[in-house]
């Protein structure tokens, strides 16, 4: 028999805020209440002055594996997860091979067996997400997927994401959409505006995605079947989303947090880390999505965590693949830019981010029964610490990925994750991974 | 003074003023008998091109000559670049010889820029992607000096495919700083998304334009434009936006006609109007080398004189 006690933090779930300890007994919660007594046999882990959340779920990350080791491996996406405070992390499908059967998601549920966060994969919805034909959704849900997406890239043609949407509701998944029309995006590698036409970069129209966000609310409203906007990343986007949530559309969003931190002018010096897809926009729709936020049209935050090694975003601007780093300095970013945001943004309250960050985003990928619940006696233990006022300053040395490509190098954040426990173990204590 | 010149805003209006000053003495040293000085002996510039160039590469060869530098030559193609070498690594290979300047062309925009985060010589942007040109609108600067005095109040209009052309970018950006106005004319396919920032006019009305311009910068009007649909057909561009031997007739007349080269004789620029006395393409490539040789001195030997 294992014994914990998380002593004297402030909990924070969706019922609600209150002072208390947390027993943790052989992976479960064993106690919630003011003044836990431990005896010899427990271990103490301080929580003073720490709030203490359901562990974090992230609907979206790249973990590369199988394919792209050299970028991430589950091994080291999952501690950068738990570094971050994730326990549950949805793998994007777009390895090599991609998930898109059975065979693949059972090497990778068994390869993260071991990891130090649960790693759900999500399913391809088409053969090698290349779009043309129905992947094997029945056979995939059946070993426990969720989530079905071409991340990467968007189903382009609406008749065969129409059928996938049907023949899905009959599984009770999600299917989870990257809003891009490879017409519009052609060859664009930076939002068209400002930036692209200063720099001579080709651009990605917004309208890129704001056309398949509308497409696909007319798709679920026409099959009932539930949408999940990957990465909204435009102003119009986030107020369809809301729109059709007004209407009854049985749609979900995320956001990322460069979406609501970086615009298209950290691009200016041609630095290939400050690259991704949706692209970075303006100031406008940083704006938008920060209301989004706020207001319940986005339902989670999300880190589209995609690693690349040094080598691969040290080419040109062109060349370079999209992506960066999110696992560990999303929570950071929520209480740095959201909770004490600039005047005349939108502030969110600490339990409004958990929630974005856990019991919004477990809900959305089917993980609620054993993610991001309340911290309650008999669930499971897994349960982040967030010391809220540390400060520290991003070094993408440091960072637990096996890549480098944070943009945020050399900021300062506030807020961090001091301790994590998945299934009651405590993978990370003291912002020190313990394996 | 600037370390590397990799777009025309580096310069500043000062800078570009003490260029087409230098560029001046170093038109007089073309001029001599053996159009050579000592200036930059014992300094190494190399030249690193990713893309084909004939006219730049040896432009900036014949200045790095002249001014008594040493010049290496990357092949890019037989190169270990050829062999997956990335482009970090291939500049600090180039680096770790010992070089003072790199003179960078590359198809994509910005490499020069990143290039110059990666080493401690001074890097010249000899042309990147649809990015920027600035020794092109340099030389643009001095021809046009040398037809109209200064360029303050002067109306030029740049015509044709401004959306993927660095020369046109370059160009915008010297021109206004030298306080002239700037018109645009091409059709919208054929202009960046976004003018936001970029001190110009627009027109689709070559005829309207031509009477009031001091000077027309043609741009070279690419094959692909048609093929990805940008325009019907080269013979509707050029009927709407061609300098045809008509519309060369509705220019003032002390009017400049250029062109960056090379030019597509019959498209953007009708056969016979490019070599009309008012057509100064010849003079450009000529003073390309000069205003070279002023960049290279600018960045390599300031502090001493020609």
């Amino acid at each position: 028999m294992t014994q914990l006690l998380l002593r004297g933090g402030t909990v924070v779930d969706e019922t609600g805020t209150r002072r208390a300890d947390v027993l943790v007994v052989d992976g479960a919660i064993a106690a919630v209440g003011e003044g836990l007594e431990a005896d010899h046999a427990t271990r103490v882990l301080d929580a003073d002055g720490c709030l203490v959340a359901p562990g974090l779920v992230d609907l979206h990350a790249h973990l590369r594996q199988p394919g792209h080791e050299e970028a991430e491996t589950i091994a080291t996406g999952a501690r950068a997860a738990a570094l971050g405070g994730f326990t549950a992390v949805v793998a994007m499908p777009n390895t090599d091979p991609p998930i898109d059967c059975a065979s693949v998601v059972r090497d990778v549920l068994d390869l993260a067996a071991s990891a130090t966060c649960a790693v759900f994969p999500a399913g391809a919805i088409t053969v090698g997400r290349a779009g043309r034909s129905l992947a094997p959704m029945a056979e995939m849900a059946a070993l426990g997927v969720r989530l079905f997406t071409d991340d990467g890239t968007g189903v382009q043609d609406g008749g065969l994401m129409r059928r996938a949407l049907e023949y899905g509701s009959a599984l009770g998944v999600t299917l989870a959409e990257h809003c891009e029309d490879d017409r519009l995006a052609a060859g664009g590698h930076l939002h068209e505006g400002e930036w692209s036409s200063r720099l001579g970069i080709p651009g990605i129209p917004s309208e890129a995605e704001e056309l398949m966000v509308a497409r696909d609310i007319a798709l679920s409203r026409l099959t009932g079947a539930p949408v999940h906007f990957l990465h909204l990343s435009t102003a119009r986007s986030v107020a369809l989303v809301r729109e059709a949530k007004a209407e009854g559309v049985a749609v979900t969003a995320e956001a990322t947090p460069h979406h609501f931190t970086l615009t298209a002018a950290a691009a200016s010096g041609y630095d290939p880390v400050f690259k991704v897809n949706p692209p970075l926009r303006t100031d406008a729709d940083v704006a938008a999505v920060r209301v989004g936020l706020a207001d319940g049209a986005i339902d989670a935050i999300a880190t589209d965590h995609a690693p690349h090694p040094p080598e691969a975003k040290e080419a040109p601007f062109d060349q370079a693949p999209p992506g960066m780093l999110g696992l560990e300095t999303a929570l950071a970013l929520g209480l740095t830019e959201l909770t004490a945001p600039a005047v005349g943004l939108p502030c969110l309250s600490t339990e409004a981010l958990v929630a974005l960050l856990s019991w919004r985003p477990a809900r959305i990928a089917g993980l609620a029964g054993e993610h991001g619940g309340p911290v309650r006696v008999g669930r499971p233990a897994h349960l982040c610490v967030i010391d809220p006022a540390a400060s520290w300053v991003v070094e993408s040395a440091r960072l637990a990925s096996r890549s480098r490509n944070t943009p945020y190098a050399g900021r300062t954040l506030r807020g961090r994750v001091r301790h994590t426990l998945f299934r009651g173990e405590p993978v990370v204590i003291d912002a020190e991974a313990q394996r | 003074m600037t370390h590397h010149l990799l777009a025309v805003d580096d310069l500043g209006t000062d800078g570009i003023e003490e260029v087409l000053r230098l560029t001046e003495s170093f038109v007089e040293v073309s001029e001599r008998a053996i159009p050579k000085v000592p200036t930059l002996r014992g300094r190494t510039v190399v030249s690193l091109f990713y893309e084909e160039s004939t006219r730049t590469r040896l432009s900036f060869e014949a200045a790095a000559k002249r001014l008594s530098a040493d010049t290496m030559n990357f092949n890019v193609a037989s190169s270990a670049v050829a062999k997956g070498e990335s482009l970090r690594d291939t500049v600090e290979t180039i680096e770790a010889m010992g070089v003072d300047a790199v003179i960078v062309r590359h198809a994509s925009a910005g490499v020069p820029v990143q290039v110059a985060r990666w080493v401690e010589a001074s890097v010249v942007n000899a042309g990147d992607g649809w990015h920027e040109h600035p020794t092109q609108a340099l030389l643009d600067c001095y021809t046009l000096r040398e037809r109209l005095g200064s360029l303050a109040g002067r109306r030029i209009a740049i015509v044709g495919d401004v959306k993927h052309s660095r020369v046109a970018r370059s160009d915008v950006a010297a021109f206004s700083s030298l306080g002239a106005d700037v018109v645009l004319v091409a059709p919208p396919t054929l202009l960046p998304p976004s003018l936001v920032g970029w001190p110009v006019e627009v027109s689709h009305d070559l005829d309207q334009v031509l009477a009031k311009v001091d000077a027309v910068v043609l741009l070279r009007m690419q094959q692909e434009r048609q093929t990805e649909a940008l325009v019907p057909s080269l013979r509707e561009y050029t009927a709407g936006y061609g300098l045809t031997r008509r519309r060369a007739e509705l220019l003032g007349e002390e009017a400049v006609i250029m062109h960056p080269g090379p030019m597509n004789r019959g498209v953007e620029i009708a056969a016979d109007v490019a070599d009309l006395a008012c057509s100064v393409v010849t003079r450009q490539v000529a003073n390309g080398v000069a205003v070279r040789m002023a960049v290279l001195f600018l960045l390599l030997a300031s502090g001493t004189r020609p």
